[in-house]
């Protein structure tokens, strides 16, 4: 007993950080020998957020078992309270890589916040109703962010809704002006801090995932009643699992942002939570290394797809519906695993009952 | 303006004249329900349920199908929330207790249709049954603390150590849904036992087994009652494992109590004779 023992899960973990791990070396090798187009090296920052994005959802579809549609609000409240808090430390904290390490934090907080607060309600409802609130709560969030005015002078941070009435001392300047969000962004996010971000999430969740409130967590998405009947609190796992999710969407959110010229609220829509939705859909529900390489892959397959041009969207959505098919289908996974030479147990589907 | 008509209040006994074992009347009876009722809509499913249990006693809730018998459980267990009466769990008043409260006060039960965390391991089920006995918080979990260490390495003692009583510590790593049938209820009732409950409510624990499988579970029963002196309330349609391992027995009918006694004064009352054979019309 007093040797490591590695079972399944721990193997599957640990076989994830070292891929997220080997990726980033030989992208880092590939960038320093030049051997990435410049669209592509640009790409590196968004693909590590949306990993992360697709990560902190798979908490919540996957491990919670409750589908939200909102999760890109939570992106979006990262991103601005952390490009907000980066531009307000601008001459505080000279070095890019603390001032960012800082805006994260801040702009995790903020979106842990925003998920208390739209968790209360939401987590009473079950399935598709929860599903459509949080879709509800994404839209609020856009809306509200869409009307906020911050505007910073040597008296601090001042903000307005609805209306633009800031008026800032002389040598003041707006950060955030409504539609217009946040212009001229410095980008301080960088590949490595991406990749620090991603093995931050992993071991966040698997360490969660594989321990008391984990377990608890996952024995309500199994049965309800049942893990109410060992005497477990609900409401209390629940607003654990949505609340990570959101602080870790939040830091995303945060890099996304600074790794960006501009930021708007509107690109934070409906369609980004789908999108994300769809990486762990792809992925895998639970599968927290199936979710790392749908959501690099989607990323990238649009500036892959460049030279269809007016085509790419149907391409895109064409590649998606195949990949999907292959990926569910028992007759092609049942070749991958005898390719690999892994044991795989039946599956519930086929076995005999 | 007129005072207001009122109806004679009508007076109940309290505390009840119930029946338990007397080797346990030494300490207050584990469970106690007055008037317990429930409707749904205008239909009333159970009423004036009566019934206390001993310390270590095992006693039956039987009856036909639709009688009220799971509904009486959900009651204990506040799936649903009585209409009427009220239940003592160990001499306290569980009216504003959810179900994760009542778990923690002391009743733990098993499903009629098993309800185990499919997708978890077979350890993993015990220890959530262990859950409110883990003791780390969510940032020793995350941060992998030396609380996280202990903690689990005595969970995982002690599930194995549950496990053992039905001799299933080879399966521990297996997935729940994945084992056959038996070895699932077993589980389940393991599963409530880890909870530490001062009753266990087994809800039909032999269905689809057969007589030698029913016989080896009534031994385990008194082996669990013996073991952690608990008591237990079972719903059986085994008239074997029923007659066989209770003492007590409370028969429902239409959600109503039609007799109550020891096995041999339930398999010769009329009443229940004719709930299960159907009377002859007068």
């Amino acid at each position: 007993m007093k040797k490591l023992r590695l079972n399944k899960t721990s193997r599957t973990n640990f076989l994830t950080y070292g891929m997220v791990v080997v990726l980033f070396v030989v992208l880092q090798i590939m960038s320093g020998g030049g051997m990435l187009s410049s669209t592509m090296k640009g790409q590196l920052v968004p693909i590590c957020a949306y990993v992360v994005m697709a990560l902190s959802l798979n908490l919540t579809v996957g491990v919670l078992g409750e589908l939200s549609l909102g999760h890109a609000g939570f992106m979006s409240v990262g991103a601005f309270a952390g490009a907000v808090t980066a531009a307000a430390l601008q001459n505080a904290i000279p070095s890019g890589g603390l001032r960012l390490a800082v805006a994260m934090i801040i702009g995790a907080l903020f979106a842990a916040v925003a998920g208390v607060l739209i968790g209360i309600p939401v987590l009473r409802l079950r399935g598709d109703y929860l599903a459509i609130v949080t879709l509800a709560f994404g839209e609020i969030i856009k809306s509200i962010i869409n009307n906020l005015y911050i505007g910073m002078d040597a008296g601090g941070l001042h903000a307005s809704l609805i209306n633009n009435t800031i008026v800032l001392e002389e040598g003041g300047r707006m950060i955030l002006s409504g539609p217009m969000g946040i212009p001229g962004i410095t980008k301080i996010s960088t590949f490595t801090a991406g990749f620090i971000l991603i093995m931050l999430s992993l071991v966040i969740i698997f360490n969660l995932v594989n321990s008391r409130a984990g377990r608890a967590i996952m024995a309500l998405r199994d049965n309800r009643i049942a893990a109410e009947s060992v005497g477990i609190n609900v409401t209390q796992y629940k607003m654990m699992a949505f609340v990570t999710s959101a602080a870790l969407a939040g830091a995303a959110g945060t890099l996304f942002a600074m790794g960006q010229n501009t930021i708007i609220a509107s690109k934070f829509d409906f369609n980004q939570s789908i999108l994300i939705l769809v990486f762990v859909v792809l992925g895998g529900q639970g599968r927290m290394w199936g979710s790392i390489i749908a959501a690099a892959a989607l990323t990238i397959l649009p500036e892959l797809l460049r030279g269809f041009a007016d085509y790419r969207m149907l391409v895109y959505a064409i590649v998606l519906i195949l990949v999907m098919l292959a990926t569910n289908n028992p007759t092609l996974s049942g070749f991958f695993s005898r390719l690999f030479g892994r044991f795989r147990k039946p599956q519930k589907g086929d076995a005999a009952r | 303006m007129s005072a207001p008509k009122r109806e004679p209040t009508k007076l109940v006994p309290v505390p009840s004249t119930n029946k338990i074992p007397e080797r346990d009347i030494g300490r207050s009876p584990v469970l106690e329900c007055r008037h317990l009722g429930i409707d749904f809509g205008g239909l009333t499913a159970v009423k004036d349920f009566d019934m206390a249990i001993g310390r270590t006693e095992i006693a039956g809730l039987i009856g036909p199908n639709g009688a009220g018998k799971t509904t009486v459980f959900n009651l204990l267990t506040k799936v649903y929330q009585p209409t009427r009466g009220t239940i003592l769990l160990d001499g306290v008043d569980t009216h504003n207790m959810n179900t994760a409260q009542v778990n923690m006060a002391g009743i733990a039960r098993t499903f009629q249709n098993i309800r185990l965390f499919d997708n978890l391991s077979v350890e993993d089920n015990v220890k959530l049954g262990l859950h409110n006995y883990i003791d780390y918080g969510m940032w020793s979990g995350i941060f992998r603390l030396p609380s996280y260490w202990k903690a689990e390495k005595a969970a995982h003692n002690q599930a194995m150590e549950l496990l053992s009583i039905f001799h299933m510590e080879d399966m521990a790593n297996a997935k729940a849904g994945s084992l056959p049938y038996g070895a699932q209820r077993r589980l389940e009732i393991l599963r409530a036992l880890a909870t530490g409950p001062k009753l266990l409510l087994l809800d039909e624990p032999a269905a689809g087994m057969n007589p030698s499988e029913t016989a080896e579970l009534m031994e385990n029963i008194v082996k669990i009652r013996d073991q952690f002196q608990i008591a237990v309330l079972l719903i059986e349609h085994d008239m074997s494992l029923v007659m066989g391992i209770c003492e007590g027995i409370c028969v429902l009918d239409f959600g109503q109590i039609i007799a109550k006694g020891t096995p041999e004064e339930i398999q010769n009352d009329p009443a229940v004779i004719k709930a299960y054979l159907g009377g002859r019309k007068e």
